[in-house]
C-alpha cells in the first residue's frame, strides 16, 4: 500500500460492514452514463464545464464521469479534484480526516462547476466546497453530482444530478464507488 | 510547667531499647521504667506501638530571617520543626545580609529564644560569604556559635579555606562545606548527565562536587581541623569521607532526606520545586546513599529545609532558585529509607544523636543558652524528646504544612511514619500530631 | 542506540500541544508532514487563505526575539482565518524574574486557544502547557531543549526534494526516502535546540545521523543520541547525501567553547574546498540566520546544492499543518 492509501486508511473512521448490495458495477455505470448525458442536455457547452471531484469519495466518480462526457461528446473535457477538509464548519463534531491533494489546473472563473461526490449526506461538504470553490475564481454556476442521495439534509441543499435516491436511516452507513453501492453500518467510533 | 508522662513507647537508648514510660518533669526526663506512677495533673502520651527518643536536631535549616520572612521566619521554621519532631535548629547564615557578625548572630539568637526549641546559629566562614575574607568567627563562638559555613555555596580558594581550617581549630569549633565548585558546576541546574542533555538544562557534574570533598579532605589532613561535610549527594562522595574517616581524620557528613529519596528523573517535568545544589542526583547514587543509612555509617540526617516564597517557584527552570523544604518530612522519610530493617537505633541517632554531636550540643558540650539534645534516654537529662509513630499512614498536602512556604517535592506523596508528639526543653509543644 | 522511555510515544499531534519532537512517533511526524503538503498548494493560490481556524485564537509569545520565526508563525496563522494576538514580550516590560504564569493568566483571560511560544528557558513551553492545560501550546524554541517546527521543516524539506528526484510525491513516499538516508549535522549542536530537533526527526523517520563538531561543540550527553559521532568532518562530508550546518550560538555562551570565529571556521566550516568533497547531489541545509563566511562559505550558500530557501519557505505550510491539527484537531469533545 502506498502512504497515500495507508494515510486514508487510518483515518476513514471505523469499518464497515455490509449489510447487503444495493447497486452492482454494471448499475453504478448505467447510472454514470445517464447522469453524463442530462448534465450534457442541460450544458449543452461541454467545452465550458469543469468536473471536480471531491476528495476523496468522489475522485473516482469524476474521473468516470469526465471520460463518459469525453466520448459521447467527442471532445476533452477539463476535470480536476478539491480536498475540503480546512473548509468545513463541523470540526468540533467530526473527527480531521487527513487532507488530500487539491489539483484543479485550469481557470474556473465564467466556466460552469459540476462538483461530483460519491454520497450526498446532511450537505455540509458541498457546503464546505462552495465556500473552497469561491476562493478559487468565480465560477459562473455551480452544479452538484453524486451517486447517491441518502437523504436526511441538513442544510438547504440539492443535487442536480443523482445516480440514484436512497432513503436510509440515520444510524445506516453507505459505500458507494465504481464497483457498487452497499447498505450497512459502522462500529461506533 | 505540668509534668508529662509518655506512656508504653519503646524508648531507644543508646545500647538497648525496652518498653517503657517516660516521665518528664521541670524540663528534665525524671523517670524512665516500665510503669511509672505519674502525678495526677501530669499530661498524658499515648506512645503504644512507636518510638520514643531523644529530640531530632537538625545541623542545616534556611529560617531564611533576617531578610526573606515571606519564605520563613524563625517563628514559622520553628513551628514546621517542632511538627517534624525537631527540637533544635541550626539557622544557615545566608540571610540577607548575611550571618558573619556578633550583632546579627544575637538578633538570631534572640529571636530563636522565643521560640519552644533551641535555635543554635551557623555563622559564615568569610565575610558576606564572598570567600576572601574570614568572618569574626572568635567573636560569634563566643556567643555560643559552634558551626561555620558559607552554605548556599562553598568557599571557592583553598587558600582561604586552609586559613579558616587553621583559624577554626584552636577556638574548638568546626566549619561546614557546601561542596560544590561553582566552575565546575557552571552554572548548571541540574544534575549533569544523559537527562541534562536531552531536557536541554546545563547540568552540574557530580564531579564538581566530588573534587572539592577531595580536595577539602586534604585541607583537613594538613590542618588536622574538623570539618563537617554538608549534604552529601553522590555515592562517590560519600565513599571519600567514609575512607578518610576510617583513616582517622576529623571529617563527617550528612545527607539530606531529598537526596536519598529522589533522583535526577524528577526534572523532567522542569518543575523547579525539584532544582536544588546539590541537584537530585542518579538512582544508583540515591541507592548508595541509602544503603550507607542503613549500614549505620551515616552521620546525620540534615534536611537542608530552603523555603522560597511561592512566586519564586513560579518562574522557568532556569531563573527559580534552588531549594526544597524539608523539616515536616525527615523523619518519614529516613524512616522509609532505613526500611525494611528500620532499626530505631540507627533511626534516632542519624536524627539526633549524630547531628547533636556535631553541633556540640550534647550534655558535655559548652552550650550558650541552649539545653542538651542528643539524650541517652536516662534519668536527669533534659527533656528533648520526640514520640514517633512508625506505622502511621499518610500524605503531604502543601497547602497543610506549617511552613510558610509551599516548596514541598513531595506534594501528594504516600508517606509512613510520623512524630506524635514532641517534648522540646520540658514542654508538649506536638501532641497527636499537632501544634499544641 | 537505545531511545529512553517516553520516546516516540505520541501517535498524532491532533488536539494535542507540540513540545517536543523527541515525543512524537514515525506517524505523527509524517502525518505533519502530509497535512503540510496541502498547504504548499493553498500557499501557491492566490487566495492563500482557508477558514480552517475561523473564530480560534492563536496568541504569539515570544520572550525571546525572533522575526522571522513570529512572522512566520502569525502568517500561518493567518491563513488559517485565526485572530492573532501578538506579545513581542521581549521588548515589553517584562523583566527577568517576572512570573510566567501571570504573564500566562492575562492572556488566557483574553480566551485563547493557542499559544505560540519561544524563550530562552529550556522547559518554559512545557511549564506553560501545566498552567493552561485547555490551551495548546506549540513549541517555537525553548532554551536549548527543542524547536519542534524548524526540525519538521527541515525534514520536510528533505523529503520535498528527495521526492521531486525521485519523481514520486511526498505523500506517496511517506517516510521511505528518510530509510537508510545519511545525514550529517555539523556545527554547534551543543547549544543548539534546532540540533536536538533534527535529530528526533531524522532518527524517528529512519535516517542515519552523524555528528560533526569540535569536541567542547558536542552535547556531554552524546553517546547516548541516536546519531554516530564522525571525527574525520572530510570523511563525513563525502558520506554523506544532505549536510545540516549549524551556527555558533554565541548568545547561549559558546565563544567560551572555541578559541575563535576562524578557528572554528578552519577546523569545521563548509569551504568551497571542503564543499567540493561532497556528494554531487548531497543536499546542504542551513536554519538560518547563517554567518556566510563562518560555519558556510557565501558561495556554497548560493550553489545549487543549498536548498536554504526551500526550508524558508516550507515554514508556514509546516506551521500551518502544526496549528490545524493541534487546534483543529481539539473541538469540544475531544480528548488531548
Amino acid at each position: 500500500m502506498s502512504n497515500e492509501d495507508d494515510r486514508q486508511a487510518r483515518t476513514r473512521g471505523p469499518a464497515f460492514t455490509a449489510k447487503s448490495q444495493l447497486m452492482t458495477t454494471d448499475d453504478v455505470a448505467r447510472a454514470m452514463r445517464r447522469m453524463a448525458h442530462e448534465i450534457v442536455e442541460r450544458n449543452h457547452d461541454v467545452a465550458s464545464l469543469s468536473i471536480i471531484g471531491l476528495q476523496t469519495g468522489g475522485r473516482a466518480p469524476a474521473s468516470a464521469l469526465a471520460s463518459v462526457l469525453a466520448e459521447i461528446s467527442g471532445q476533452p473535457v477539463n476535470a480536476g479534484m478539491l480536498d475540503v477538509s480546512f473548509y468545513r464548519d463541523d470540526l468540533s463534531r467530526n473527527p480531521l480526516v487527513a487532507s488530500s491533494a487539491t489539483n484543479i489546473d485550469h481557470d474556473l472563473t465564467d466556466r460552469t462547476v459540476v462538483l461530483v461526490d460519491d454520497v450526498l449526506f446532511t450537505g455540509r461538504t458541498i457546503r464546505a466546497a462552495l465556500n473552497a470553490l469561491s476562493d478559487w475564481g468565480r465560477p459562473r454556476a455551480v452544479q452538484l453530482a453524486v451517486l447517491v442521495d441518502r437523504g436526511h439534509r441538513e442544510l438547504p441543499i440539492r443535487p442536480d444530478y443523482v445516480g440514484k435516491n436512497l432513503p436510509t436511516a440515520q444510524d445506516e452507513a453507505i459505500v458507494a464507488t465504481l464497483e457498487g453501492v452497499w447498505i450497512g453500518t459502522r462500529e461506533p467510533a | 510547667m505540668s509534668a508529662i508522662i509518655i506512656r508504653q513507647g519503646l524508648v531507644v537508648g543508646v545500647h538497648a531499647s525496652v518498653v517503657a514510660d517516660v516521665l518528664i518533669v521541670d524540663g528534665r526526663i525524671a523517670e524512665v521504667a516500665a510503669t511509672i506512677d505519674a502525678p495526677s495533673d501530669a499530661h498524658e502520651v499515648d506512645a503504644r506501638d512507636c518510638w520514643v527518643g531523644p529530640g531530632f536536631v537538625d545541623l542545616h535549616a534556611h529560617l531564611r530571617e533576617p531578610g526573606r520572612e515571606a519564605a520563613e521566619s524563625i517563628e514559622s521554621g520553628a513551628r514546621a520543626g517542632a511538627l517534624g519532631g525537631y527540637c533544635a535548629l541550626v539557622a544557615m547564615p545566608n540571610t540577607e545580609p548575611a550571618l558573619d557578625n556578633v550583632a546579627l548572630v544575637s538578633y538570631v539568637l534572640e529571636r530563636g529564644a522565643r521560640t519552644p526549641l533551641d535555635i543554635a546559629v551557623a555563622g559564615a566562614i568569610t565575610q558576606e560569604r564572598r570567600g576572601e575574607l574570614l568572618a569574626p568567627m572568635a567573636e560569634m563562638a563566643a556567643l555560643g556559635v559552634r558551626l561555620f559555613t558559607d552554605d548556599g555555596v562553598g568557599v571557592q580558594d583553598p587558600s582561604v579555606m586552609r586559613r579558616a581550617l587553621t583559624y577554626a581549630k584552636p577556638l574548638g569549633v568546626r566549619l561546614a562545606q557546601h561542596c560544590e565548585d561553582e566552575r565546575l558546576a557552571a552554572g548548571g541546574t541540574m544534575n549533569e548527565g544523559a537527562l541534562s542533555g536531552r531536557l536541554g538544562l546545563i547540568g552540574r557534574p557530580a564531579l564538581a562536587e566530588e573534587l572539592m570533598v577531595m580536595r577539602d579532605i586534604e585541607l583537613v589532613r594538613l590542618t588536622a581541623a574538623p570539618l563537617h561535610f554538608l549534604h552529601l549527594s553522590t555515592s562517590r562522595s560519600v565513599q571519600l569521607v567514609l575512607a578518610a574517616r576510617d583513616e582517622g581524620l576529623p571529617v563527617t557528613f550528612e545527607v539530606a532526606p531529598h537526596h536519598f529519596t529522589l533522583d535526577e528523573g524528577a526534572c523532567s517535568s522542569y518543575d523547579p520545586v525539584f532544582k536544588v545544589h546539590p541537584p537530585l542526583r542518579t538512582p544508583s547514587d540515591v541507592a548508595a546513599l541509602r544503603d550507607a543509612l542503613r549500614r549505620g555509617v551515616v552521620d546525620a540526617v540534615a534536611t537542608d529545609h530552603a523555603p522560597h516564597a511561592p512566586e519564586l517557584k513560579d518562574l522557568v527552570f532556569d531563573e527559580a532558585p534552588a531549594g526544597m523544604l524539608g523539616l515536616e518530612h525527615a523523619a518519614a522519610l529516613t524512616f522509609e529509607a532505613l526500611a525494611p530493617a528500620s532499626d530505631p537505633r540507627t533511626f534516632f541517632q542519624v536524627l539526633s544523636r549524630g547531628p547533636a554531636r556535631i553541633a556540640q550540643l550534647r550534655a558535655d558540650d559548652i552550650r550558650v543558652g541552649h539545653s542538651a539534645h542528643g539524650a541517652s534516654m536516662v534519668s536527669g537529662e533534659d527533656a528533648n524528646v520526640t514520640v514517633f509513630d512508625p506505622g502511621s499512614r499518610w500524605s503531604v498536602d502543601r497547602n497543610a504544612l506549617e511552613s510558610r512556604s509551599v516548596n514541598t517535592p513531595y506534594d501528594g506523596r504516600a508517606m509512613t511514619g510520623r512524630v506524635r508528639a514532641t517534648v522540646a526543653k520540658g514542654r508538649l509543644v506536638v501532641d497527636q500530631g499537632r501544634l499544641t | 542506540m537505545d531511545r529512553y522511555e517516553g520516546a516516540g510515544v505520541i501517535e498524532s499531534i491532533r488536539g494535542r500541544s507540540l513540545l517536543s519532537l523527541d515525543e512524537l512517533s514515525q506517524e505523527a511526524i509524517v502525518e505533519v508532514l502530509d497535512t503540510a503538503e496541502s498547504f504548499v498548494e493553498v500557499n501557491r493560490r492566490s487566495i492563500k487563505k482557508v477558514p480552517a481556524l475561523k473564530g480560534r485564537v492563536v496568541a504569539s509569545l515570544f520572550f525571546e526575539e525572533s522575526t522571522r520565526t513570529r512572522l512566520s508563525f502569525e502568517t500561518a496563522a493567518k491563513r488559517l482565518s485565526a485572530d492573532v494576538l501578538s506579545l513581542a514580550v521581549a521588548s515589553s516590560s517584562v523583566k527577568k524574574g517576572e512570573s510566567l504564569r501571570d504573564t500566562i493568566a492575562t492572556i488566557d483571560a483574553l480566551g485563547i486557544d493557542a499559544v505560540v511560544m519561544r524563550h530562552r528557558s529550556s522547559g518554559a513551553a512545557l511549564q506553560v502547557s501545566r498552567y493552561v492545560p485547555h490551551v495548546r501550546v506549540i513549541n517555537g524554541g525553548d532554551g536549548l531543549h527543542q524547536h519542534p517546527t524548524q526540525g519538521l521543516l527541515d525534514a520536510f524539506t528533505i523529503r520535498q526534494v528527495l521526492s521531486e528526484r525521485h519523481d514520486t510525491t511526498g505523500l506517496e513516499s511517506g517516510a521511505a526516502l528518510f530509510e537508510g538516508l545519511r545525514i550529517l549535522i555539523v556545527g554547534d549542536i551543543r547549544h543548539s535546540r534546532v540540533a536536538r530537533s533534527d535529530v528526533a526527526a531524522y532518527a524517528t523517520l529512519g535516517a542515519e545521523v552523524r555528528l560533526c563538531a569540535p569536541g567542547t561543540l558536542l552535547p556531554e550527553d552524546v553517546a547516548t543520541w541516536p546519531v554516530t559521532v564522525a571525527s574525520d568532518f572530510d570523511e563525513a562530508l563525502a558520506w554523506a547525501d544532505v549536510v545540516g550546518l549549524l551556527r555558533l550560538q554565541s548568545e547561549r555562551g559558546s565563544g567560551a567553547f572555541v578559541a575563535s570565529l576562524r578557528e572554528f571556521t578552519f577546523s569545521h566550516g563548509l569551504t568551497v574546498e571542503r564543499a567540493r568533497r561532497m556528494k554531487p547531489d548531497a543536499l546542504i541545509m542551513h536554519p538560518g540566520p547563517m554567518n556566510r563566511g563562518v560555519e558556510i562559505d557565501s558561495r556554497v550558500v548560493d550553489s545549487s546544492r543549498a536548498v536554504v530557501e526551500r526550508q524558508v519557505s516550507n515554514g508556514v505550510p509546516i506551521r500551518m499543518a502544526v496549528l490545524y491539527l493541534s487546534v483543529a484537531g481539539s473541538g469540544e469533545g475531544h480528548t488531548p
